[in-house]
């Protein structure tokens, strides 16, 4: 294959550079020198000392190689992106058209199953935002990471976390793209748990991969049942095909048959229960607020570029599977899609109220992540495709520069700790106490300190809030509740009410908390000696820790106008003056009426957008801006002094240990779930396998041992009784079998319990057989 | 297929492994130098792995399309002509594939007992000679020759345990690698008392032991007459348990696993390599050579009281297997007991496999017309055959990097390590990659066979399938906890002066297995064609 000519193979070498760099710093470049534990200058931050032992500590140039290996890696994954992009734009119909290559993978039977690339809109959306991204949250790692003792691990294993997820986002089948989903789900686990010493952050890699894989084992199914419907899980052929999707609306499943269910529908469950838990939606969303207990760029990485956006991704990947049985259209749900709907408009309001009793400034953007994969998932289930396409592009741009712009209020906040303690402003000696620099009630007052970080995540903040007019998270997320509202006025269904009522809810609620955690960080005074002198620095490291903020928050703006309605009003004219940009490309990557009209079963995916309407516009409006005057009246305009309690503690009373306490849900799992399984666990060792099965065969073994006494009693006898003409033959005989009984006993007499077991079967069978006859 | 010497090469698989053995034994009186004897077998061990890559590029070579005849019979002459037994030779793409393990396997274990001091010749001498005992298995074409090499792993594996087994344990008069290794050797002799009744009934009654032809013959053979006076039916129905029972014991199928977790926690660390990664396979591939093709109507013949066939039995057992093996790995303190337990739980999934492959294949043989399903069970016994070599690649990996921390701290105990990794990052790393690939991580071997046997048992066994998944949701659970004890933590300073590091010899020993675990799950089209081929045509023959 001609990978770098043939713009059909070119795909290929996308997910190729982090890949390789992950190859090469660890097989190369990752090289170690011996430092004293006990050195904070080269070992210290987050590790514990060890008195009197030497650990590895990355070499300087190792490190220095290491990240640029890593950025090589990534810079020629966007390069080639870009490439491809460009290749694509060259097609008339992408969609229908598409640039693919695949090879024979694995032979099966006759036939072979084909792996390969596909760029389709939907892979040329993902391609826009994620090599941007990731390429930002490389860069800030250079500063971020520049005093970890093991920096050039971090840049191998994030580069591995970026090769997965391209290869996700090129996947041309189901199983590639869930290929790349476990390997960033090790990622994760991995990076989550890069401080590994400390109990919080492994306990959290370990919650993060198990909480994940509960839904991924659910998953898996899905694929396979998938494929032994249609003999294959490539996109073009099944997601494309009106005739695979027919097949599988029209097949009666192998399981609940009962229900009038297709098997597109249990598919669906499936693979939709899948991106529950990897995007975290409730009621699997326990794994992601600890998942910050990562260094930041990861948790960039997880909850914007990567990990979180590839579940919504493959559930727009496999929309068409979804519809197909239904109408969501003309307000005919299918399983999968009211499934979406609820647990997404659900997860999206009780993830909104979580956020509002938090403290930690990592917390409540983690919160926020799982309240805005709400809002996706339920714009999918009620058949909002390309809004929800839209919100995880946007949501990606602006919740990548949230985390590193958090990030780097962390950092500033730990070197003012680190400032205030050198000039000893304390007075007096507190290394004992912890002091915690993600926690919002030690901040204020940064905006002085740390103007390029306030403006930006001001920008950022007000996207997330969806600010009329200006930011992109307004529009994609008005979109999804014009849609919400459009088909709850025409069909009147529950579904659509929900959607709507709980998303307007929860988007309020996502303004107010937004503007609270801007009011607390950067607003009024400084509430500790930390906060006072919180700043990144001068050089390299506050220059990659800043400018990665300065282009995401270009297009936390920008990237919203390639989405404006057309009939919007002056703005629509300007934008899109003769089409929706962002829709006109994304509805490409669904079934053409033409084909999908032949079959009774599947729905017209192209059916028209809704046109402008004044109540869901009305609303976005109201919502975001009564919620963002709410949090700058109670919290900007009358900011807190340390030590002060929160306002909203009062206000909600009860409710705030509610929600802080994440409605208790984490206590609960660990009760039902988590203890259970360790002591049934326990039981299957001690009381099964010991208690039972060992027993029995120790038991015959006495058996055995009893009889093998009774012989050598026999033999004594007869050899008494008869007199010395016995052969000495017996005698040996005896002798052997006492020898054996005075030895271990049980274990010689296992003997029996084999025949006996053989004895059992036999009979089984042979009445089996006989009956069979 | 190449010669060497003028000898097939299989018999050379057979033969060379005793025959080195042999001489590194020998090499102990001779010269005194341990030295020598670890290179020795080192070196043979290494050209009969090259021999057995050899034979496996031969038999690709060879180019069999689906529907050709798949054996390769090199040797056929006079054996045992007062039985009719005949010295018969030969590979298929299944065989061929274990024949390929075996062959990488054993200079890898050989690696892993660098550091055994006492008596080393002789440790060296009894792996080359299970080496004979496997390959002599895999390349059997007579049943009597397979009984006779089946026999003869459990030697060499024996005095492995028993001799040069974990240390006691402080307060424990006796060691455990004592009750292990007797447990291990009655149970599985036990075991095979009723597989030699069954050989001897079945090559007495056909008058042949040559298993191509018995896969013919034995299935019609005098069907609704007596044998002995007893109706045929029931002369089948027991010599297929004198077989099942055997091959359950050594997979293990639950409830035959309880000799696994002793022995495979008290061997050395190339006995537990070489049990795991070898020895449980010569069940798995009994099944699928034996006990399928020759009984077809046994496996669908239903079972009093349960009401399910023998095949969907089976199926139950394993899944069985799959969930408690791994809620037994997960509950583990001990980390070698940890990954032995982890065997069941993969060897599970093999089950299953195999369960659905027999159920088809015996579906077929009565003349059902199963249409598409044949792809189904075609996938299945893919998966079957690639989890084999894929279990003997990750359970080898994962005992000799547990062997490799047991060996430097003396402790099996999980809570004795902790936080590992800041001493020994290459030892973190490649038990993080062994790992993971234990677990079926997609990228990596184990899942690519995983895939397929879930893909295939799903529509046969739909309800025994979801709750497989329970337990491969709980093999996440006790591989994180394996990594947690071991790597994650601060530091467990009682370890603060040893060397934790792998010894050049052990990472020498994971470098190749490391090697095929990513390539069989980047491309396992580089060895999935041969069974496939294989699997393919066995049902292809059965339908015409």
């Amino acid at each position: 294959m001609d990978f770098l000519n043939d713009p059909n193979a070119l795909p290929w070498l996308i997910p190729a550079g982090p890949l390789l760099a992950f190859l090469i710093i660890t097989l190369v470049t990752n090289k170690s020198k011996l430092v004293p534990a006990t050195d904070h200058h080269e070992y210290g931050g987050h590790h514990p000392d060890y008195d009197g032992m030497m650990v590895p500590v990355v070499h300087p140039w190792s490190r220095v190689i290491s990240v640029i290996v890593g950025m090589t890696g990534v810079l020629a994954a966007l390069l080639l992106s870009w490439q491809t992009l460009a290749n694509a734009s060259l097609l008339h119909h992408l969609g229908q058209d598409a640039l693919a290559s695949s090879i024979a993978w694995m032979d099966t039977g006759t036939t072979a199953f084909h792996m390969g690339v596909l760029v389709d809109p939907a892979t040329v959306i993902m391609l826009v935002m994620v090599p941007i991204a990731v390429l930002m949250i490389f860069i800030y790692s250079i500063g971020y990471m520049a005093h970890d003792p093991r920096q050039a691990r971090f840049f191998a294993l994030i580069s591995l976390f970026a090769g997965a997820m391209l290869t996700l986002v090129v996947a041309d089948n189901v199983l590639l793209l869930f290929v790349g989903w476990e390997i960033m789900g090790v990622c994760s686990y991995m990076l989550i748990g890069f401080w590994f010493e400390k109990e919080s952050a492994y306990k959290a890699a370990i919650k993060a991969f198990t909480t994940t894989r509960i839904a991924d084992v659910v998953m898996l199914l899905g694929i396979a049942y998938l494929y032994s419907i249609t003999g294959t899980l490539s996109f073009r052929e099944i997601m494309y095909n009106p005739e695979a999707l027919d097949l599988l609306a029209t097949t009666t499943p192998i399981i609940f048959g009962g229900w009038t269910v297709s098997a597109a529908s249990i598919i669906g469950i499936f693979l939709i229960i899948g991106t529950v838990g990897k995007s975290a939606q409730f009621p699997l969303h326990v794994w992601l607020p600890d998942a910050m207990e990562g260094p930041t760029p990861v948790s960039a990485m997880i909850h914007a570029a990567a990990m979180v956006s590839a579940g919504i991704f493959s559930l727009v990947r496999l929309y068409p599977l979804f519809a197909a049985g239904g109408d969501p259209h003309h307000g005919i749900l299918t399983e999968p899609l009211a499934f979406m709907a609820v647990v997404g408009a659900f997860t999206a309001l009780l993830a909104a109220t979580m956020a509002l009793a938090q403290n930690d400034v990592k917390a409540v953007l983690a919160y926020s992540t799982i309240s805005q994969l709400g809002f996706m998932m339920a714009a999918l289930g009620i058949g909002a495709y390309i809004a929800a396409a839209f919100h995880l592009i946007t949501h990606g741009f602006f919740k990548a520069l949230l985390f590193m712009a958090a990030g780097s209020v962390i950092h500033g906040m730990e070197h003012g700790e680190h400032h205030a303690h050198e000039h000893g402003d304390h007075g007096h000696d507190d290394h004992d106490h912890h002091f915690d620099a993600q926690d919002m009630m030690n901040m204020g007052g940064l905006r002085k300190t740390m103007p390029v970080t306030f403006w930006t995540f001001l920008i950022g903040g007000l996207s997330l809030s969806g600010l009329p007019l200006i930011t992109a998270g307004f529009w994609s997320k008005d979109e999804i509740l014009a849609d919400a509202w459009l088909l709850l006025d025409k069909y009147g269904s529950g579904a659509h009410g929900l959607v709507f009522v709980l998303l307007a809810l929860a988007a309020f609620m996502t303004a107010f908390y937004t503007m609270r955690q801007i009011s607390l960080t950067f607003g009024g005074e400084p509430r500790s000696e930390a906060a006072k002198h919180a700043n990144l620095g001068q050089g390299l490291i506050s220059f990659t820790m800043t400018l990665p903020l300065l282009i995401l928050a270009v297009f936390a703006i920008g990237a919203g106008f390639v989405g404006v309605p057309t009939d919007f009003p002056v703005l629509g004219p300007i934008f899109s003056p003769e089409y929706n940009n962002f829709k006109h490309l994304m509805i490409e990557s669904l079934p053409l009426p033409e084909a999908t009209a032949a079959f009774a079963s599947l729905p017209d995916y192209h059916a028209k957008p809704p046109p402008f309407n004044i109540v869901p516009v009305a609303t976005s409006f109201i919502v975001a801006l009564l919620g963002l005057w709410l949090g700058y009246m109670m919290y900007w305009r009358r900011p807190l002094r340390a030590g002060q309690p929160d306002p909203l503690v009062k206000t909600l009373g009860p409710l705030h240990t509610l929600f802080q306490n994440r409605y208790y849900l984490d206590d609960i799992y660990g009760e039902v779930f988590v203890q259970p399984s360790q002591w049934l666990a326990r039981q299957v060792i001690v009381l099964l396998d010991r208690g039972i099965i060992d027993a029995l065969l120790h038991i015959i073994a006495r058996i055995a041992a009893w009889l093998g006494d009774l012989t050598k009693v026999l033999n004594l006898w007869l050899i008494d009784g008869v007199g010395d003409g016995i052969p000495i033959a017996i005698f040996h005989a005896g002798g052997w079998l006492r020898r054996m009984q005075s030895g271990r006993v049980q274990l010689y007499l296992l003997l029996v319990l084999a025949a006996a077991a053989v004895i059992g079967i036999v009979l089984v069978l042979s009445a089996g057989a006989a009956l069979a006859q | 297929m190449i010669d060497v010497f003028g000898i097939d090469a299989l018999s050379v698989l057979v033969f060379g492994p005793a025959l080195s053995a042999f001489i590194v034994a020998s090499l102990a009186s001779l010269a005194p130098s341990k030295q020598l004897g670890r290179w020795t077998a080192l070196i043979l061990s290494l050209l009969l792995a090259l021999l057995s890559i050899k034979v496996f590029f031969d038999y690709q070579a060879a180019g069999l399309a689906i529907g050709d005849e798949q054996f390769i019979v090199t040797q056929d002459s006079p054996w045992f002509e007062a039985l009719g037994a005949r010295w018969t030779l030969g590979i298929d793409g299944i065989s061929v594939v274990m024949v390929l393990l075996t062959g990488i396997l054993t200079p890898l274990a050989v690696l892993a007992s660098w550091n055994i001091e006492d008596r080393s010749n002789m440790h060296l001498a009894l792996l080359l000679l299970f080496e004979t005992g496997s390959m002599g298995v895999f390349v059997a074409m007579d049943l009597m020759v397979f009984f006779l090499f089946y026999e003869l792993t459990l030697v060499p594996m024996y005095f492995l345990i028993n001799q040069w087994g974990s240390l006691p344990k402080a307060g424990i008069r006796f060691s455990g690698r004592f009750y292990a290794s007797t447990k291990f050797m009655i149970y599985s002799f036990g075991g095979t008392l009723g597989m030699l009744l069954a050989t001897q009934l079945i090559g007495w009654s056909a008058g042949t032991y040559n298993i191509a032809d018995l896969t013919e013959i034995w299935p019609h053979f005098r069907q609704g007459e007596a044998l002995l006076g007893i109706e045929v039916s029931t002369v089948k129905a027991l010599a297929f348990a004198g077989f099942f029972v055997a091959f359950c014991i050594k997979v293990p199928i639950w409830p035959f696993h309880t000799w696994l977790p002793d022995a495979h926690g008290e061997a050395p660390t190339a006995g537990s390599m070489l049990l795991a990664g070898i020895m449980l396979k010569l069940g798995a591939y009994g099944f699928i050579r034996l006990v399928v093709p020759f009984f077809p109507d046994v496996w669908l013949t239903e079972v009093v009281i349960i009401g399910v066939n023998v095949a969907t039995l089976f199926a139950i057992l394993s899944v069985v297997g799959i969930v408690l093996g791994a809620f037994a790995a997960f509950g583990q303190t001990d980390i070698k007991r940890l990954v032995a337990y982890s065997s069941v739980n993969h060897m599970g999934f093999v089950g299953i496999g195999i369960a659905v492959f027999a159920q088809t294949y015996a579906q077929i043989w009565t003349g059902a017309d199963l249409g598409a399903d044949i792809q189904t069970a075609i996938l299945a016994g893919n998966g079957t055959v690639l989890q084999m070599f894929n279990h003997g690649l990750s359970s080898a990996g994962m005992f000799l990097l547990a062997g490799a921390l047991y060996h430097k701290t003396h402790t099996r105990e999980l809570s004795d390590y902790g936080g590992l990794w800041v001493k020994a990052p290459v030892f973190g790393a490649i038990l993080l990659f062994t790992s993971f690939a234990s677990l079926g991580l997609p990228g990596l071997n184990g899942f690519v066979s995983e895939f397929l046997i879930v893909r295939g048992a799903w529509p046969v066994f739909t309800a025994l399938t979801a709750i497989a998944m329970i337990g491969l949701l709980f093999t996440g659970g006790y591989i994180l906890k394996g990594i947690r004890a071991v790597l994650h933590g601060p530091f467990n300073l009682r370890w603060r002066d040893y060397s934790l590091e792998l010894t050049p010899a052990e990472l020498l020993g994971m470098a190749p297995l490391i090697l095929l675990m990513l390539l069989t799950g980047v491309y396992p089209n580089w060895i999935l064609p041969l069974i496939n081929t294989t699997v393919s045509s066995i049902f292809a023959g059965l339908a015409s």
